[in-house]
């Protein structure tokens, strides 16, 4: 046990550490890298917990997906990083308070958790003992009976936010060229082709 | 100190001891699959590849090696320093480690975890990193063109890749990759592998490998006629090396992959032929797999890029979405849903 808390305590301070670089580093793209360090010990302390599956769904979803378009955007960017910098002291209150409601909701959470122990056991469903399934299967129950319509509901609002990302972006282009496969298959030799004899020592 | 002995260093000794055999081997394989690439491809255009260095040219690939690694590392002034470095080092990493999870016969798998299928994904959609990495710390334009195109193509290809693997669980029951290689085993042998009910999957999870490992026709990345070798463009000796020799462990993987979900594993194609071990059978799979790897590199020219994203994305997406809800639909019509019970 002491090597899970040792590992524990390696995870989270390399995950604080990663994450004060996040919004300390000089060069954004360092940035989005440290990100990735970040999901990846978050990722590891998941498994500490016993949960694989969370912890490798973090993984490809947001290492493997997400941060790879936030990789190619920035790197994308011409950012002045000076011009960057200006706006820090004044943005740093806001920044702040969200930081403090954030903590005091985190506090509600674990304070629940506290000082009314048995209120894990009032939700509609509790999860199975984690000694008798796996959590890949533990999740699945759960989600596809009695959270289906949740889980049907979130579903959906990714699908109106994908439409919604798709019609902003759409631009009708008349001039593009377009690769239209069925008309390049369905051509055949003699519509396009017109093969002539050429005598020698005369042109066409 | 009992306690410390045998609950902590022991295991430690052993796991450290078969993470170095199955590195040792994975290497040797690496530098073997150089040799049958050079091979095969000199015999579809009438030449005899390497033939000088030792017998048949077998120790070709140890004097590549050794060339490669006494050359000068140069790392370009306006490079990034760290990332320049840490792409290589991060894509051979990525290439070695996923080889903890792939059981080479009946138990003989370092971690035999029971998510290891979605272990293989992690880890593969990871490899973007050290191309993208590279591309970037490079300051290169070439370099950066290609660290883009790959982004974009292993994030496209990994969306149908991640269905073909749903459409193989719905059959498997489980994520454990001794269990989907058991699930194909039977008394009718080569019958009973997936490659054969799930054929079309088959066909799309080997074509979006060969994009994933950025192999032709899709090798855009690199696409030598117009990037001059893109990512890779300002690396060098060691660091090159690295590249290199993670590549072709990717290639390795992926085939690995491919004979695990729907080749049986380590299995014998036929019942009469299990007294040869399993290990024979999964490199000789393998080495099938890569032969046809090759024959593609030798056969098509590279594709355009916007074909390459048509494909991924308006072809083999919608399709495996629609083979993934076939496959639940007809498990479930027939109730041949694994541990439904």
């Amino acid at each position: 046990m002491i090597i899970s808390g040792l590992a524990f305590y390696l995870f989270s301070i390399i995950a604080v550490v990663a994450a004060v670089m996040v919004i300390s580093a000089r060069n954004p793209v360092h940035s989005v890298l440290y990100l990735i360090v970040v999901f990846f010990n978050s990722a590891a302390l998941f498994v500490l917990m016993g949960a694989e599956f969370l912890a490798l769904i973090l993984v490809i979803v947001y290492v493997g997906a997400v941060a790879v378009l936030f990789l190619f955007v920035v790197m994308m960017l011409d950012i002045d990083f000076t011009e960057l910098r200006e706006g820090f002291l004044r943005y740093l209150p806001i920044g702040l308070v969200i930081g403090l409601i954030l903590l005091v909701e985190l506090f509600v959470v674990i304070g629940a958790w506290a000082f009314a122990s048995d209120a894990a056991n009032q939700i509609a469903a509790p999860a199975p003992p984690a000694d008798q399934v796996d959590n890949t299967l533990a999740l699945g129950r759960l989600l596809y009976t009695d959270y289906a319509y949740l889980f049907q509901a979130a579903g959906m609002i990714l699908l109106v936010a994908m439409i919604g990302a798709i019609v902003l972006t759409l631009r009708h282009r008349p001039d593009t060229k377009r690769q239209r496969v069925a008309e390049q298959v369905a051509r055949r030799p003699d519509e396009v082709l017109d093969v002539r004899k050429v005598n020698p020592g005369e042109g066409i | 100190m009992e306690i410390l002995w045998n609950d902590y260093l022991w295991p430690t000794i052993v796991i450290a001891f078969f993470t170095v055999v199955v590195i040792v081997v994975v290497l040797m394989a690496v530098a073997y699959t150089t040799y049958y690439e050079r091979k095969v491809m000199g015999a579809m255009q009438l030449r005899q590849g390497p033939m000088t260095v030792g017998p048949f040219g077998l120790l070709q690939p140890f004097a590549d090696g050794l060339k490669l690694f006494a050359k000068e590392t140069i790392i370009p002034s306006g490079s990034n320093r760290v990332v320049f470095l840490l792409a290589p080092m991060l894509t051979f990493f990525l290439s070695l480690v996923a080889w903890a999870v792939i059981p080479f016969d009946q138990g003989w798998v370092l971690a035999d975890v029971n998510i290891g299928i979605l272990y293989l994904l992690a880890i593969s959609s990871m490899g973007v990193y050290g191309i993208v990495m590279a591309g970037w710390a490079s300051n290169s334009r070439y370099a950066f063109l290609g660290g883009l195109r790959s982004a974009a193509q292993m994030v496209s290809y990994e969306v149908s890749m991640g269905f073909v693997v749903v459409s193989v669980l719905l059959c498997v029951g489980s994520l454990n990759l001794s269990d989907i290689v058991m699930a194909q085993s039977g008394s009718w042998g080569f019958l009973n592998w997936y490659f054969i009910p799930l054929f079309p999957m088959f066909v799309v999870f080997f074509i979006s490998a060969l994009a994933e490992n950025n192999r032709l026709p899709f090798d855009l990345p690199e696409g030598e006629s117009e990037l001059a070798g893109g990512f890779m463009v300002e690396y060098s000796s060691a660091t090159y090396a690295m590249f290199f020799l993670g590549e072709y462990a990717n290639m390795l993987l992926m085939s690995a992959m491919l004979v695990i979900l729907f080749l049986g594993g380590w299995l014998a194609p036929f019942p009469f032929l299990e007294f040869i071990p399993g290990v024979f059978w999964f490199f000789l799979k393998i080495a099938v797999v890569l032969f046809v790897y090759i024959w593609v590199r030798a056969t098509f020219p590279r594709f355009r890029y916007d074909q390459l994203m048509r494909i991924g994305w308006k072809i083999f997406l919608p399709f495996t979405l629609f083979w993934v809800v076939l496959t639940a639909g007809v498990l479930v019509a027939f109730d041949w849903l694994p541990g439904s019970a």
